[in-house]
């Protein structure tokens, strides 16, 4: 429904009179189906890893690989549901928020004597409720889901803070921190990471292989035509907003588990990770356009060039400007091409030109600026 | 005569490689109101947007004042001197009634500061020197469609633009406006101004036109003087065939009452709409655009439900609130707008033509890909839809076949009764033969079928009973033996007041 | 178009409405500002007025930018980071050359901020990438940026120079400088909004951006435009940050386009482009720090302020949109 095909022209409207839909086309087999961005990936993941694993000895090591795979997976967790809404033409700004008004209320509970997990279950019903709250918002009030979601970024992070302040909730059961830092019996694969490939699949295949993910892609491609098929639009998109919800307080019942306590900030950002994982997985940020399986890769692919950079000693912070380099690099590039491709010799050609060096010459100047300022401070100690 | 402002000479052009337009050549002299004439599709609106600078042709060559040029923008045709008033208006919602006249082109100061009150002052002699009374700070959002055409003219005026076109400008008009408009439109051809106008409503263009250009499937047919060309001349330069045989409704036996809407009402849209529609029978409805009619289908569909009002389906009660239950009880809405309401034009044709089924084709929600496939194939198939094969996306059809599309969508869900909405706009002759063809058979299969229609010679040629509307009230029913276009049109334009009601 | 219902009359109700969107924040603000005082006399004092004042200079300035961003139907996600990074390269000017003329650190933060924007504007108008997948990615960017800028050094404020730290503080006119450069700032976006081309185009823009390219209004340049003047108030903001705050940290401003963003949305800014003027966006910054303000005041948790915040977000756009919807009700067919 979304696999582009630009071998499809000519037009059936030039075809002789009379012809009509011939044939079948073959059913397209597995890999012919995976489409040029997820392929892309792939060949990133595995440039990554070839380059990773020439420069450090420890790129390849099991035990690092698993330590580090668990630390992805409050981004993956959260980012199965966010394929959907993005699917559906909208977004979710609040699910760090959420995940951290859940995991505080859990905390909040658990400090108060009640058992970690009916206090668990009872974060996850609050996640739920917050999605539930985006969803009516979007869904029956008609808001911009990026403005509601905004303001539920403020309100359920600022919903933490009230709960647990300046203080940490601490001292989990380690039966609860296990679903952080376990691993699997006998094999070093984190609980978590498990629990996010379990849902994954799970998420693909409702995307890929029911009613309910085809009403996403066609909710996202043509909201008003899909309510005039009888699809209850709005219902469909409260269950999305719903499941981002609920999502969200198991990444951060996962999160503090990891790190066996919970403060109010945390999480704080991982909205950020979260879509650019879905969007750099080849979802249209505009909607309708989108797989899960190139989300998932996408996830693998931050996830291993971060790996890697930390491995090599590059700042958290730096490795983000790869990432978000990686981002706009994914969008920018083949709209690009596009432009070049279209635009033969230009009568502004020259006019444009000139402005073009301008801008370098800008640029330019103002990266000479960034490293000879830079070098009087720190060259000087 | 004098001699032609702007000529247009062997213009071709092509869209992805589908010629749209094939040389055609049209000449405007100054001074005159020129028709521009042709069925939906056939080149018009293209020729329109060649003219102003939209598209650029692939062949032929524009004349201005005997000079050639060519525009590679709108704005260059603007500077020109031509401006275009388009069915899709461009205004901006957000600005007030004066700016909108000057946008990108407001009154500066030596300093470059804008002089607000210049631009006041220079948009109420306009407005005032065309006879227009608008509050100048209104935002162009609250302002009515004639009052937003109105505006649009005068921002054409302010550019002293010599060539003005107006596509289908009355379309949305009441009576009342469109009188307004005719005014304005004779004293710019008396100032000089050359005038294209496209409308497809024929008695129009005896009014206002001076020369009609006639275009078929994208070709040139033939220029006239309006006076001396009859109307069934123009319909057969038009559509290329006689008209009788174009609308070849049989006559089937008309069953029960399969749909009974009364006194059905949404509050400021239309109210106390009451009909009724059997099987195998098919109801016209009649009506200018804006009358209330698409908003009746979509009340009845469960798109916006009725404030109040009764509908029965096959004799009973129903409460339609949702398009999920007008399917359910055998109804289905092929909708005016094929690419906003109709299709899901990203996707192929399969999902595009599942879409109302998908339940039926999944089991536990999953679904079924060989089952939903196999329908699929099938509906497009009895539809002839003309496409590569099934998983072509459906925006890479032609409109006709986009149309078939959306036919093999609701007829996949086995409807008892169908709604169709202009179901033949903007599409080819020969599909829209075909539709017609596809409407008489289904009725004689006891299908019972509501048309709206803004083309009469379609409504009168189908229908079996015609409803007429206007503003939003039923204002006369006609049997076929009875209707004539007179009788429809001035049911669908004079007040009710005039007492034609049956 | 029904006959029944003569649409001028409602018109002219609403138009009232929505021409009064500013009056109801102010009414708004008055009432607030009435029950603090009640509970909190403090409230109402000169000084506390200035340290509002004070408080809401930076993000007046930024929310306003990121009004003409909002119009377009844009949305600037990296000011934040843009704050940061000129933030850190300013405060690394002063700390290597003390000597540096105060007057020029304007001009240079905003220069610095400007090609930031310029960087933004490019991939967004003639890139034509999405602005909310442009900005998150600029976010990183520029955040990435001040780590491997600084090597994760701060700035503190022994290492900057008085007299720069003076330069938002010092009251020689009455206010201190930064409120009076807050204050000409917005007068200087208010009179480009309202009273130049380029301004007008800016709405148009947003109000119709095909509309817009048919009357020959150089949509690209427009939309590039308005993120090099983001840039260039973030630019500006940074600058008197550093000198308020006399430190420049790694995380500087981390977060804080949330609350611009928050100031035009409260202020009555369309997220869906063509709607928002200046008093509106200064009201809505006014109303945010009040709340921040008035908080301690009230022996409220300041942990509170957050969740206000959110809580104001979405009760502008409910009322916002539901004035929106019965205007649309009467514009039917």
């Amino acid at each position: 429904m979304t696999e582009s095909r630009p071998n499809a022209a000519p037009q059936g409207a030039e075809r002789s009179a009379g012809a009509t839909i011939s044939a079948f086309p073959p059913r397209r087999s597995f890999l012919a189906r995976f489409q040029r961005w997820e392929w892309m990936l792939v060949g990133l993941i595995a440039l990554v890893v070839l380059l990773n694993s020439q420069l450090s000895p420890y790129f390849l090591d099991a035990r690092n690989l698993s330590r580090t795979s668990s630390d992805f997976m409050e981004i993956g967790l959260m980012m199965l549901p966010m394929v959907f809404i993005i699917i559906t033409g909208g977004i979710d700004l609040s699910v760090a928020s959420n995940l951290a008004m859940c995991a505080s209320f859990m905390g909040w509970l658990f400090m108060r004597g009640v058992p970690i997990w009916p206090a668990a279950l009872a974060a996850l019903l609050l996640g739920a409720l917050g999605g539930l709250f985006n969803g009516l918002l979007v869904a029956r009030v008609k808001l911009p889901p990026l403005v509601v979601t905004l303001g539920t970024y403020a309100f359920y992070r600022g919903v933490a803070y009230v709960l647990l302040g300046d203080q940490a909730a601490r001292g989990y059961p380690a039966s609860f921190t296990y679903i952080g830092q376990g691993k699997l019996p006998g094999t070093l694969i984190p609980f978590s990471v498990a629990l996010f490939i379990l849902l994954a699949i799970i998420f693909g295949l409702v995307l890929h292989r029911t009613s309910f993910g085809r009403t996403l892609f066609a909710i996202g491609n043509n909201e008003n035509a899909t309510a005039y098929s009888g699809v209850p639009v709005a219902r469909i998109k409260i269950i999305v907003y719903t499941i981002s919800g609920l999502m969200a307080g198991l990444a951060g019942l996962v999160l503090a588990a990891r790190f066996g306590s919970t403060r109010p900030d945390i999480g704080v950002g991982l909205e950020l990770a979260v879509i650019t994982a879905a969007v750099l997985g080849g979802v249209d940020i505009n909607g309708g356009i989108g797989t899960m399986g190139g989300a998932v890769l996408s996830l693998l692919l931050i996830g291993l060039l971060r790996f890697g950079m930390g491995l090599l000693n590059i700042q958290g912070q730096v490795q983000g400007m790869v990432i978000g380099l990686l981002l706009i690099l994914s969008i920018l590039l083949p709209n690009v091409a596009r432009t070049l491709s279209l635009r033969g010799g230009s009568t502004h050609q020259r006019g444009r030109l000139a402005t073009a060096a301008a801008v370098v010459a800008v640029f330019v100047l103002f990266g000479l600026f960034f490293f000879w300022s830079r070098a009087q401070v720190l060259g000087a100690g | 005569m004098s001699e032609p402002i702007l000529e247009l000479k062997e213009i071709t052009k092509r869209f992805s490689g589908v010629e749209v337009l094939h040389q055609v050549s049209f000449s405007l002299r100054p001074g005159e109101v020129h028709a521009l004439l042709g069925e939906n599709g056939a080149g018009k609106s293209t020729l329109v947007k060649v003219m102003t600078g939209v598209h650029q042709p692939d062949g032929g060559e524009i004349h201005l004042n005997g000079q050639r040029v060519e525009f590679n923008a709108p704005h260059a045709s603007l500077q020109a001197g031509i401006a275009a008033i388009y069915q899709e208006l461009s205004l901006f919602p957000d600005l007030n009634v004066a700016e909108n006249i000057f946008v990108g082109r407001q009154p500066t100061t030596t300093g470059g500061r804008l002089d607000w009150r210049t631009l006041y002052r220079e948009a109420e002699q306009l407005l005032s020197s065309l006879g227009m009374h608008l509050d100048l700070k209104q935002k162009a959002r609250n302002l009515s469609i004639a009052q937003q055409q109105m505006v649009e003219i005068a921002r054409a005026l302010s550019i002293n633009a010599r060539i003005l076109i107006m596509d289908e400008p009355t379309s949305s008009l009441t009576l009342t406006e469109v009188a307004e408009l005719f005014r304005l439109v004779r004293r710019l051809r008396e100032d000089g101004a050359a005038i294209v106008f496209i409308s497809h409503r024929l008695e129009e263009l005896y009014e206002i036109a001076d020369r009609v250009t006639v275009l078929r499937d994208g070709t040139y047919v033939e220029t006239r003087e309006m006076a001396q060309i009859s109307r069934d001349e123009l319909i057969r330069l038009m559509v290329g065939r006689t008209i009788s045989n174009l609308f070849p409704k049989q006559e089937t036996t008309i069953g029960d009452v399969a749909l009974k809407v009364e006194n059905l009402t949404l509050d400021g849209v239309f109210e106390n709409v009451s009909f009724e529609l059997r099987q195998g029978e098919i109801l016209g409805m009649a009506g200018l655009v804006g009358a209330g009619r698409t908003d009746v289908a979509r009340a009845i569909f469960g798109v916006e439900p009725p404030t109040s009002g009764r509908i029965e389906v096959e004799g009973k009660a129903a409460s339609i609130t949702s398009p999920q239950q007008a399917i359910d009880l055998g109804l289905a809405l092929v909708p005016e707008d094929r690419q906003l309401h109709g299709l899901i034009p990203p996707m192929n044709l399969v999902a595009n033509i599942s879409l109302p089924m998908l339940a039926s084709y999944s089991r536990r929600g999953w679904l079924r890909a060989k089952q939903e496939r196999d329908a699929a194939f099938q509906a497009a198939q009895q539809m002839e839809v003309r496409a590569n094969n099934i998983w072509q996306r459906a925006r890479e059809l032609s409109g006709g076949n986009q149309q078939k599309v959306v036919l093999a969508k609701w007829l996949s869900t086995k409807p008892r009764i169908l709604i169709l909405d202009e179901p033949t706009r903007g599409i080819d002759v020969g599909t829209k033969a075909a539709i017609h063809a596809l409407m008489s058979e289904l009725a004689g299969q006891g299908l019972a079928i509501l048309m709206i229609s803004s083309e009469l010679p379609e409504v009168m040629g189908m229908s079996d009973r015609i409803l007429v509307m206007r503003e939003g009230r039923v204002t006369a029913q006609f049997t076929r033996g009875e209707a004539t276009q007179e009788k429809i049109m001035s049911a669908a334009t004079q007040t009710i007041a005039a007492g034609e009601t049956r | 178009m029904s006959a029944q219902h003569p649409p001028a009359r409602r018109n002219n109700l609403l138009t009232l409405v929505a021409r009064y969107r500013e009056a109801g924040i102010a009414i708004f603000i008055l009432i607030l500002a009435v029950l603090v005082t009640l509970r909190a006399p403090a409230f109402l004092t000169l000084n506390n007025f200035r340290d509002i004042l004070l408080n809401i200079s930076i993000l007046s300035i930024v929310a306003l930018a990121q009004t003409m961003v909002i119009i377009t139907k844009g949305i600037d996600l990296s000011v934040g980071s843009i704050i940061g990074l000129v933030a850190m390269m300013v405060a690394f000017v002063f700390k290597a050359s003390p000597e540096f003329p105060v007057v020029l650190s304007l001009p240079l933060g905003m220069l610095l901020g400007a090609t930031l924007g310029a960087f933004n504007g490019l991939i967004i108008s003639y890139g034509r990438v999405p602005p909310i997948i442009a900005t998150l990615g600029t976010l990183s960017i520029y955040r990435g940026l001040v780590f491997f800028y600084s090597q994760g050094t701060w700035i503190n404020s022994f290492e900057l120079p008085a007299a720069f730290k003076q330069l938002s503080k010092g009251t020689p006119l009455g206010l201190p400088n930064m409120v009076i450069i807050a204050i000409l700032f917005a007068l200087a976006v208010y009179y480009f909004l309202n009273h130049t081309r380029t301004g007008r185009n800016i709405y148009a823009v947003g109000s119709n951006a095909e509309a817009a390219q048919m009357a020959g209004i150089p949509r690209q340049r427009i939309i590039f435009l308005v993120y090099v003047l983001t840039g260039l108030a973030a630019g500006l903001a940074a600058v008197l940050w550093v000198s308020r705050f006399e430190s420049a940290q790694t995380n500087t401003a981390l977060g804080f386009e949330l609350q611009t963003v928050a100031a035009s949305v409260v202020g009555g800014v369309s997220i869906s482009g063509g709607v928002g003027t200046v008093p509106g966006v200064l009201l809505g910054a006014l109303l945010l720090g009040m709340i921040d303000n008035s908080l301690p005041l009230l022996r409220i948790s300041p942990f509170w302020q957050l969740a206000l915040q959110g809580l104001l977000i979405l009760t502008a756009v409910v009322v916002d949109n539901l004035i929106l919807r019965r205007s649309q009700r009467r514009g039917r067919r």
